[in-house]
């Protein structure tokens, strides 16, 4: 492996997180909680993409899964007297769980029956999420706003020496989770189980033949992916400091498909834009017209030209302009 | 048991609505290989426009029906034209992605154009009840069914009778051949798309009543028409229909007489269904088993 195969993944990582560190300062703390919103979509397609841009199963539903992480958050919090950041990591485990399970299931259906059966699941989960009352607050949901569980809720924390309101600290528990999580996705994809996953997609009659064991690897990618979203929905709990129904509707799961193919399937360096795409489509479509229905005409568009002139997103892009500066700059000597 | 008789029939008005869209969604499915994620979206689509016809413009209930129809007919296969036919030869997510975005897109643009308001739709048929052996049966229930079924006859007497339907299946079965002996398999294809439009348009139009009319008019009859395609066989059209109203039937049923489940948890026992038959039989009730090329 050539050195530059490491050295520049690490480097711009180092930047981005120089970057993301320095930021709140510059900006106003309205801005650090989109910011903050930027990062729990990050973690979710980040997650998305192990599934359905590296193994290649399409997933409608994801908003599932960030639904039962925000609701054990939640009731960790409001009924457990949990505080709010030990119950991200349960939250974490119980989606990667239900994923895990799901993807059980999941092995027998391929391509446009997964891509249902999830779509299903997504659209049914509110109904769900109402019936059982007792346990989810039914239509009302829980509220967490103001409880002692909430960190920096109504005063300050002090983290390091430095003291942070709710937005702030909200910016910096969501990235520091986000970069961790990108380098764990990061470390999943470039060793042994990413060839597998990869394989997985691009043809499971062969990658079963080369000894690739098809449900170790769906079910892996389910649990893995699922967790990403778990940790992402606890995060988005904390962030709106309220569940609902509501709050994980099928347009979320849908937007966060949206959100990986604009950064990119099968690949990690544009997903930020996809994150900041799905965050700040709803203030750019206002440009365009005030009519809520704006931001989801947009975003189709969008979606139908992109499969047309680029349907690798914005990795897609990136990987051109690389080769392109390849060809300018290391011209054949001989 | 008049009781009884009564939730079955009324099961059957719904389950032949679920029965119209399932059809959609074969007939694609069978041509092009593709579930339309948007297939409701586009039926919500073409209830606005016949709404706004008739309440808007004054047109006569049966006049706007039609006319929306053949609207929905140019629709359907335009859109096959310029959008899914270049992203064919890609991979299945590429199609998929594509009507998911036509799904976003029509259902942004509906909300754009007539607002988020729930409004009220006018039956078409006359209030009131008819007596069947002792069972009260409301006249849209029947309308509906009757429209539905009628709406399929056609529709299998094209496919059956037809030069042009067999070019069309000869087209969904075997491209290629169908190709040598000189059928114009892209545009049989577009044909399926505004077929299945129209379809999916006479669910829209015939639903609105019972449930009003929003943008989100579709997406849980969506869901209803997926368990039915799936349960009576993804490309068997007569699976379809039959499917739809086992479907109706089978959710009014145990929404009635099955407290835990009530009208809540209809939608989660059609996902059930819909994972049930994926995972015991896959091909559902009519559907031929899938040879997978290696």
């Amino acid at each position: 492996m050539r050195p530059g195969r490491t050295l520049v993944p690490v480097v711009s990582f180092v930047v981005l997180a120089v970057v993301v560190a320095v930021l709140p300062s510059f900006v106003s703390e309205f801005r650090a909680q989109q910011l903050a919103y930027v990062a729990i979509y990050l973690i979710a397609i980040i997650g998305l993409n192990v599934l359905t841009g590296y193994t290649g199963q399409i997933s409608l539903g994801h908003g599932a899964f960030m639904a039962v992480g925000g609701y054990t958050t939640a009731i960790l919090m409001a009924d457990h007297g949990v505080k709010d950041i030990w119950t991200i990591p349960l939250a974490g485990l119980v989606a990667g769980a239900a994923g895990f399970l799901f993807g059980i299931p999941a092995l027998r259906l391929s391509g446009l029956y997964l891509a249902l059966a999830t779509f299903a699941v997504a659209v049914s989960m509110p109904a769900v999420l109402k019936r059982f009352e007792g346990f989810t607050g039914g239509g009302q949901g829980i509220n967490l706003f103001g409880i002692p569980e909430l960190t920096a809720s109504l005063t300050p924390v002090e983290v390091l020496g430095h003291e942070l309101a709710f937005n702030d600290w909200l910016y910096y528990l969501s990235w520091s989770i986000a970069l961790v999580g990108y380098v764990l996705a990061w470390l999943l994809v470039r060793g042994r189980a990413g060839r597998a996953l990869r394989a997985v997609r691009d043809s499971e009659t062969a990658a079963q033949s080369s000894g690739v064991s098809l449900p170790r690897y769906k079910t892996l990618a389910f649990g893995v992916s699922a967790a990403y979203a778990g940790v992402a929905g606890s995060l988005f709990a904390i962030a709106t400091t309220y569940v609902n129904p509501d709050t994980f509707p099928i347009a979320l799961s849908i937007l966060l498909l949206v959100g990986v193919v604009v950064g990119g399937l099968g690949s990690l360096v544009g997903l930020i834009a996809g994150a900041v795409f799905i965050q700040f489509l709803p203030t750019w479509s206002q440009q365009v017209s005030k009519s809520p229905g704006a931001p989801s005409v947009v975003s189709g568009a969008l979606l139908i030209a992109l499969m047309f002139v680029l349907p690798m997103g914005v990795a897609g892009l990136v990987d051109r302009l690389r080769l392109l500066t390849r060809r300018i700059y290391h011209r054949p000597s001989s | 048991m008049a009781d009884f008789m009564q939730q079955v029939v009324a099961g059957l008005a719904s389950g032949s609505i679920y029965a119209a869209l399932a059809l959609a969604l074969v007939l694609i499915h069978r041509a092009t290989g593709v579930i339309n994620f948007a297939q409701g979206e586009l039926a919500t689509l073409s209830t606005y426009i016949a709404w706004t016809l008739t309440v808007n413009h004054g047109w006569g209930y049966w006049w706007a029906f039609v006319f929306t129809l053949l609207v929905s007919f140019l629709g359907g296969a335009a859109i096959h034209q310029t959008i899914i036919r270049p992203n064919e030869k890609g991979s299945v997510l590429r199609v998929v992605i594509v009507t998911i975005g036509l799904l976003i897109l029509v259902n942004g643009l509906v909300t754009w154009i007539w607002g988020g308001e729930v409004r009220a739709v006018e039956s078409p048929f006359p209030s009131g009840t008819t007596e069947i052996a002792g069972v009260a049966i409301t006249t849209a229930d029947i309308g509906t069914i009757a429209v539905v079924l009628g709406t399929v006859a056609v529709l299998w007497a094209l496919f059956r009778y037809t030069k042009l339907g067999l070019a069309m299946r000869a087209a969904a079965v075997n491209p290629a051949e169908a190709r040598l002996v000189g059928v114009r398999v892209t545009w049989m294809l577009s044909l399926g798309w505004g077929l299945a439009a129209v379809l999916g348009a006479v669910a829209g139009m015939l639903a609105a009543p019972s449930v009003f009319l929003d943008p989100n008019l579709m997406a849980a009859l969506l869901i209803y028409a997926f368990a039915s395609a799936v349960l009576g066989g993804i490309d068997s059209p007569v699976g379809a229909v039959v499917g739809g109203l086992v479907l109706g039937v089978g959710l009014n049923l145990i929404g009635t007489y099955v407290d835990f489940v009530g009208v809540d948890l209809q939608l989660p026992v059609a996902l059930l269904v819909i994972l049930v038959v994926l995972l015991v039989k896959p091909t559902g009730i009519f559907g031929k088993a899938e040879v997978r090329r290696v």
